[in-house]
């Protein structure tokens, strides 16, 4: 490049300098910017919908919630099922082709769904009620089989479950203690016990969110309203906020892929396709970001914008025949060239 | 260069930062009569809206994660760090096209652009792991979402998006500090070069 | 402010209107920008000759 190494007097020697105050322009920049950003806040305000506690899901949908639990303790729902980071489910990640980094970094963040979010709960509100106490000792000497045929019959009963005063009634049948041990689980979730015991995890400070947030993930209440606020990946949800705000704009790019082939398609192309979607994205847009940075030196690219006739416009007055710009001297000298400056 | 010094570390350092970046350069009171329009006042307002930015979050870090639910104080700041982000991102995108269309990477500054593409990503992160701080029903949303596209790259395996504390301790310590010093480096760049000159010679036809 | 926003469909484009007219001012301000004339900076005093 024919400028490199040469020092800013060099660059500049026969262009015309006019007086410029940077400063007294930042400053009237941040004044200008703050204006409008203490104004907007004071007027707009900014989103802040309340969190969703699991008391809150399993008062407002106890169906749902004890479905989800019981999914749980089956090992049926996402997050029992995920894989890594969260557990070992067998060919539970995305790859494309030998690229699988979910599966090169196995489990980093163990979940155990059943013990964690049914048994270890229902264990801490055995203490002082044996007669689910007696269910659990029931639950764990049962064979494996035994649980599965109890899980398998409650889990088709709860499809027409019927919600009273906030308890879940199902059809008579052969559950075990399962009606028991989800009747309990329901109540301490109501009371906001199963927030606190999820959250806290055995240890005093906490913050993080892992175990609760995966567990409201796994049922239908959370997914919901955050359908009514167009948040859904399928949804564009990336860029959308809640309320009448906007979003992270910025996001449209890696939004707009999740809503196009190959990666809402079941056949996809090159091996990407919906089910590796997640992978194929943030790849794609680690080339694209890596693209853009490298603009300078990409043909084309870096050619398009002395081909648009947008940079006449900025600089118009330069561009201008001779005579137009302000305190233009009378004789025109190219730049960079070595005309030695007017007098 | 003094011979008797040539091999101090201090004074060799000194002098390439008066060779390379004089302070008529850092602080320059004149520019190139190019230098005129508005499209030119995009970088700065977008370090207006970045040092706002700031001065919000210093607030609302300062009171703590919580605060601002509860006191219509802190729901201020948080509404004013939530406009300053938004402008922030407008006026940076702004620059950025500005930038492309005066192919501002020209004589030698591409490292300049590159080192701003970097600073977009950097702040898409920041922005990121602020929005997952909120404590709030979008945090969570975003959290459970994201975290299957962090953890279909492998990512999530190291960067827990329903990990409040760490997404937390990221947004109002490492990214900013990253965003940051990159900025000045972009701006310290910027002059130690000099504004780049038009596309075409002055006078030009197209 | 709180109620969910209205969103326009084509398509497979879904947007929401506060992001669309985020969207809209940067290029309506970009265009803004292009053509406003900025203020003059005076007189060019000199030519750089260092």
């Amino acid at each position: 490049m024919k400028s490199m190494g040469q020092t800013q007097e060099e660059y500049y020697r026969g262009v015309r300098m006019v007086p410029y105050d940077l400063l007294k322009e930042l400053v009237l920049a941040m004044a200008g910017v703050g204006v409008l950003a203490i104004l907007v806040a004071a007027f707009l305000s900014s989103p802040d919908v309340a969190p969703v506690t699991i008391a809150n899901w399993s008062q407002a949908d106890p169906v749902d919630f004890v479905t989800t639990a019981t999914g749980e303790l089956a090992g049926t729902t996402t997050s029992a099922g995920y894989g890594a980071p969260y557990n070992t489910t067998p060919d539970a990640f995305q790859s494309w082709g030998p690229i699988a980094p979910q599966a090169w970094f196995g489990v980093r963040i163990p979940i155990d769904s059943a013990n964690a979010y049914v048994i270890d709960p229902l264990k801490h509100a055995s203490f002082t009620n044996s007669t689910l106490a007696a269910s659990l000792t029931q639950w764990q000497a049962a064979t494996p089989d035994q649980q599965a045929a109890w899980l398998d019959a409650y889990t088709t009963a709860l499809a027409d479950a019927t919600v009273k005063d906030g308890n879940v009634t199902v059809a008579s049948g052969d559950y075990g203690p399962l009606t028991l041990m989800m009747s309990n689980l329901l109540g301490v979730a109501q009371t906001g016990g199963l927030d606190g015991l999820l959250a806290i995890n055995g240890r005093f400070y906490q913050t993080d969110y892992t175990q609760p947030l995966l567990f409201m993930g796994d049922g239908g209440y959370f997914d919901g309203l955050a359908a009514n606020e167009h948040l859904s990946g399928d949804l564009w949800g990336m860029m959308n906020e809640t309320g009448t705000y906007p979003g992270q704009t910025w996001l449209w790019l890696y939004t707009m892929w999740y809503q196009v082939p190959p990666f809402t398609s079941d056949t996809g192309f090159l091996g990407l396709n919906a089910g590796n979607a997640d992978l194929g994205i943030i790849i794609l847009m680690t080339v694209l970001t890596f693209l853009l940075a490298l603009v300078p030196f990409i043909p084309i690219l870096r050619d398009i914008p002395r081909w648009l006739p947008i940079h006449r416009l900025i600089w118009r007055a330069y561009y201008a025949p001779n005579g137009q710009a302000p305190g233009r001297p009378t004789s025109v000298k190219p730049l960079g060239s070595s005309v030695p400056p007017a007098p | 260069m003094s011979a008797r010094n040539s091999d101090s570390w201090t004074l060799r350092v000194r002098q390439a930062m008066d060779r390379h970046l004089p302070m008529d350069h850092l602080l320059p009171d004149r520019q190139p009569y190019y230098v005129g329009s508005w499209v030119y006042v995009f970088g700065v307002i977008t370090i207006a809206a970045l040092a706002w930015v700031i001065v919000s979050g210093v607030v609302l870090s300062f009171f703590g994660p919580q605060w601002w639910h509860d006191s219509s104080v802190g729901r201020f700041f948080n509404s004013l760090h939530f406009w300053s982000v938004q402008l922030f991102f407008i006026f940076m995108v702004l620059h950025l096209w500005g930038q492309y269309f005066m192919a501002g990477w020209r004589n030698g500054r591409a490292a300049t652009w590159m080192i701003g593409v970097v600073i977009f990503g950097i702040s898409i992160l920041t922005a990121f792991t602020g929005y997952l701080s909120q404590q709030n029903f979008d945090a969570q949303f975003i959290a459970l979402n994201a975290k299957d596209a962090m953890n279909g790259a492998g990512i999530g395996a190291f960067f827990n998006v329903l990990n409040f504390g760490q997404m937390y301790g990221l947004h109002v310590m490492l990214l900013p500090i990253g965003v940051t010093f990159l900025v000045v480096a972009h701006i310290v760049m910027v002059r130690a070069r000099g504004v780049v000159k038009p596309i075409d010679p002055e006078g030009a036809r197209p | 402010m709180e109620s969910p926003a209205t969103y326009l469909h084509w398509g497979f484009i879904l947007i929401s209107w506060p992001n669309l007219l985020v969207i809209l001012g940067m290029l309506v301000v970009f265009a803004i920008a292009l053509v406003a004339p900025f203020p003059n900076h005076g007189e060019a005093d000199d030519v750089s000759a260092k």
